[in-house]
């Protein structure tokens, strides 16, 4: 970073040159409300994260999308390759959610649950707990390599790999079945050749190192980076952004001129406002931004500056707040609105939607069918007084447990269906049953004709598939 | 691919690469320099107030673009890309296919490998080996014979039990191989066409369809003289060339006295195409089985 003045009012400007090595942050550790609740919103997350894939449902993983048989397993749902426009829905629907937190609340997503956040936290605070807060750490980078910096430092990159291992193959556990994955993973001594060998799936381990390493790499070297030029979403989030959205912000009114003090002074007579310029905001920012150089891109709503500020007006016996969560609107005139048609509106989708989405699911079938009219030498066969139409019904069982169908016909006309042969379908399996539809040809009067069909599970009436197709037949004698 | 195309592609591939190669490192040199405010190395360009800089590309960006580069010429060095330049490790599409259908060929023999040794009679009671001649069936017989297997005008139907040329499990398997051929002269020359009229009541009155008496028994002596040898004195056809039985009610071709009487006269051409060259011998086996069970009773 460099400086340089502005020619019009010359203040000081910093400059970032894009192509400058990046400064190595330092932060200092800091306590507070918004550490709190970061604490008790990211444990659970991670909790969960970590335990889901031990679950077990149904005699499989609670989650598990398992590629290969293209199924995605979800609790009590699965869902197949044909209910990828669920999973459409659901994105679609997660984005409006985040528009709507993001217009009213800022970037809580970010600061507080985005996992690069949290993850770069956990990293951080290993490195506090092994090589010491922010002066330690700068002390300890600068002294000679000993044992102290040597022990330090390789125990420090030892519990980050390790966590970083633990998140890998917890990822991975929700592609692989995780019990199988770590036994996989697992050495042993082959009994017949007396060789240490893993039984590990080739592609499962090899993904399971590929987020160990990401892991380690975002979450302990590249950290804020990864929002500053990696992450879309940090650059599009502006756009929904008003007035009134609840951000970080330094109350530059009562702040400023900022300045140092002596305890006993009367700073006001003095002109200075309540920033004591401790810069401790700046110490503690995991992205190494300047809170009161206004609202950036960069500024990912952790918190972690409101508490360092905070725990400073507490010790200068000032009100706290002088930066806070607070919106461009309250600042200026110290209303707060937050209820605004923009919020409405989205609130009003995203609760449409979501009922939309949970009404889909909740009376989904898990079957579906298809019918093709066969299209042969000829389009109607006639076998002594009867007219037949050969079709190819496509069943696909897109349930848990085999099923036989059974295949009704309804329509205007005496249909019938020939030579049926139940078959037992799998789950999961797609198979087309070839089927022939006859019909007096004295009772069929028209050349084309609706034909309802209705595939049925033979042990559940529900699992039940409706189809209309054509059935055409010679042209009527007049 | 003659010299000069070959060299044509040769030549342009080359250039475009020589001309990335100077567009990559022409801008690696800095033009402004003005090293007393490092801030003032702009390229003088001005858009609504913003500047823009004269900086190289960055390292690593850079040596991205030495890397495709350098992945570029081992890929044209290793893989038929250059013209006529075969490559040097013989690396072709043909290989790579002979290699991925080797390679199905595997997991067919597996599949079907299981079927290979059952014989027909067992394998039509087998749910699964069922369902994959479902599936056989529908991929290369539906066309022509109908998904049911039901036929079609000139396609035989396979779930009655008239076989043209037999219905044993070793006949069906035949026919799938090795196809079959039905030719059914044309007469009308031979005969003029009052004489097919008289043959045609004759074959209409052998499935005891209505027909002229009179007509039909002055066919008769002709039907014995130009049509026995293949379909037999007494009309039961001859599964040998696989010459229709006329004495029954099923009918390649329609019944009908016009569809008889063209049959005699233009005579008819059938061709079974044989699949030995297109379908394993498994699958053959499995097919044969299939169609074996479409006539087959379970009830009995």
């Amino acid at each position: 970073m460099s400086e340089k003045s502005s020619p019009e009012d010359g203040q000081t400007i910093r400059y970032r040159n894009l192509y400058e090595k990046s400064d190595k942050i330092y932060t200092r550790k800091i306590t507070g409300l918004y550490q709190n609740i970061r604490r008790y919103t990211g444990l659970p997350l991670i909790a969960g994260f970590l335990l889901l894939p031990w679950f077990v449902i149904d005699g499989r993983p609670a989650v598990l999308f398992d590629l290969p048989a293209r199924q995605f397993h979800v609790l009590w749902l699965t869902f197949w390759p044909q209910d990828f426009m669920l999973l459409a829905w659901l994105l679609i629907i997660s984005a409006f959610t985040l528009f709507t937190v993001t217009t009213s609340l800022g970037r809580v997503y970010c600061g507080f649950t985005c996992p690069q956040t949290v993850w770069t936290l956990m990293f951080i605070s290993v490195e506090h707990f092994f090589e010491g807060d922010r002066n330690k750490q700068i002390k300890l980078d600068q002294s000679p390599w000993n044992f102290n910096k040597i022990w330090r430092k390789s125990s420090k990159h030892a519990v980050w790999v390790l966590i970083a291992f633990i998140t890998g193959v917890t990822f991975i556990g929700y592609f692989v079945p995780i019990r199988e994955l770590l036994l996989g993973l697992l050495p042993y001594r082959d009994s017949v050749s007396g060789m240490m060998t893993i039984d590990a799936n080739p592609v499962a381990a090899f993904w399971t190192l590929f987020f160990t390493t990401a892991t380690y790499l975002n979450a302990g070297w590249m950290r804020e980076q990864v929002c500053k030029y990696m992450c879309p979403y940090a650059r599009f989030q502006s756009v929904m952004y008003d007035n009134n959205t609840l951000s970080v912000h330094y109350d530059t009114k009562r702040g400023e001129s900022r300045g140092a003090r002596k305890p006993k002074d009367d700073y006001k007579a003095n002109g200075l406002g309540d920033c004591i310029d401790c810069s401790w905001c700046v110490q503690v920012c995991p992205v190494d931004i300047d809170i009161r150089d206004g609202l950036q891109y960069e500024c990912i709503n952790c918190g972690l500056c409101v508490d360092a500020c905070n725990a400073v007006m507490d010790k200068m016996q000032y009100p706290r707040g002088l930066v806070r969560f607070t919106s461009e609107d309250e600042l200026k005139t110290g209303v707060f609105k937050f209820l605004r048609p923009r919020i409405i509106g989205y609130a009003l989708a995203v609760t449409a939607m979501m009922s939309a989405f949970v009404y889909t699911i909740s009376t989904r079938t898990p079957l579906s069918v298809d019918v093709i009219r066969d299209r042969g030498a000829r389009m109607y066969r006639i076998s002594g007084d009867q007219v037949q139409n050969v079709y190819t019904v496509k069943i696909n069982n897109m349930d848990n447990n085999p099923h036989t169908y059974s295949v009704g016909v309804e329509g205007d006309y005496p249909f019938e269906v020939k030579n049926y042969r139940p078959v037992q379908i799998l789950a999961g399996e797609v198979f087309t049953v070839p089927l022939r539809i006859s019909v007096p040809r004295k009772a069929l009067d028209t050349e084309k004709t609706t034909l309802i069909l209705k595939v049925t599970a033979s042990d559940n009436d529900k699992l039940q598939a409706i189809e209309t197709t054509n059935f055409i037949g010679p042209a009527p004698h007049k | 691919m003659s010299t000069f195309w070959s060299l044509w592609i040769i030549v342009l591939t080359l250039v475009c690469l020589g001309l990335v190669c100077w567009v990559l490192f022409a801008n690696r040199k800095v033009a402004v320099k003005d090293s007393e405010e490092p801030e003032n190395q702009t390229t003088g360009h001005i858009y609504d107030g913003i500047e823009e800089f004269d900086n190289p590309l960055p390292r690593w960006w850079f040596l991205m673009f030495v890397g495709t580069l350098i992945f570029g010429a081992i890929y044209l060095a290793l893989y038929p890309g250059l013209g006529g330049f075969k490559g040097i490790i013989g690396w072709t599409q043909v290989k790579q296919l002979e290699a991925e259908q080797e390679k199905a060929a595997e997991v067919e023999a597996k599949t079907y490998g299981v079927y290979a040794s059952m014989p027909v009679e067992e394998l039509i009671h087998d749910g699964r080996a069922m369902k994959m001649g479902v599936r056989l069936f529908a991929n290369n017989c539906a066309v022509c014979h109908g998904a049911d297997g039901g036929g079609n005008y000139g396609f035989p139907n396979l779930t009655d039990n008239d076989w043209l040329y037999g219905g044993k499990a070793e006949d069906i398997r035949n026919s799938i191989a090795n196809g079959r051929g039905g030719a059914m002269p044309a007469l009308g020359a031979v005969l003029g066409e009052e004489n097919v009229a008289k043959v045609a009541e004759y074959v209409l009155s052998l499935s005891g369809q209505d027909h002229d008496a009179a007509l039909a028994e002055a066919g008769a002596p002709m039907f014995q003289q130009n049509c026995a040898v293949c379909h037999g004195a007494d009309a039961k056809g001859n599964k040998m060339v696989g010459a229709p039985n006329l004495t029954d009610n099923t009918w390649l071709y329609a019944g009908t006295r016009e569809a008889i009487q063209q049959t005699i006269r233009s005579g008819r051409q059938n061709q079974m195409p044989a699949q030995h060259n297109k379908l394993r011998e498994e699958k053959i086996h499995l097919l044969a089985a299939y169609v074996y069970s479409l006539s087959f009773n379970y009830d009995e």
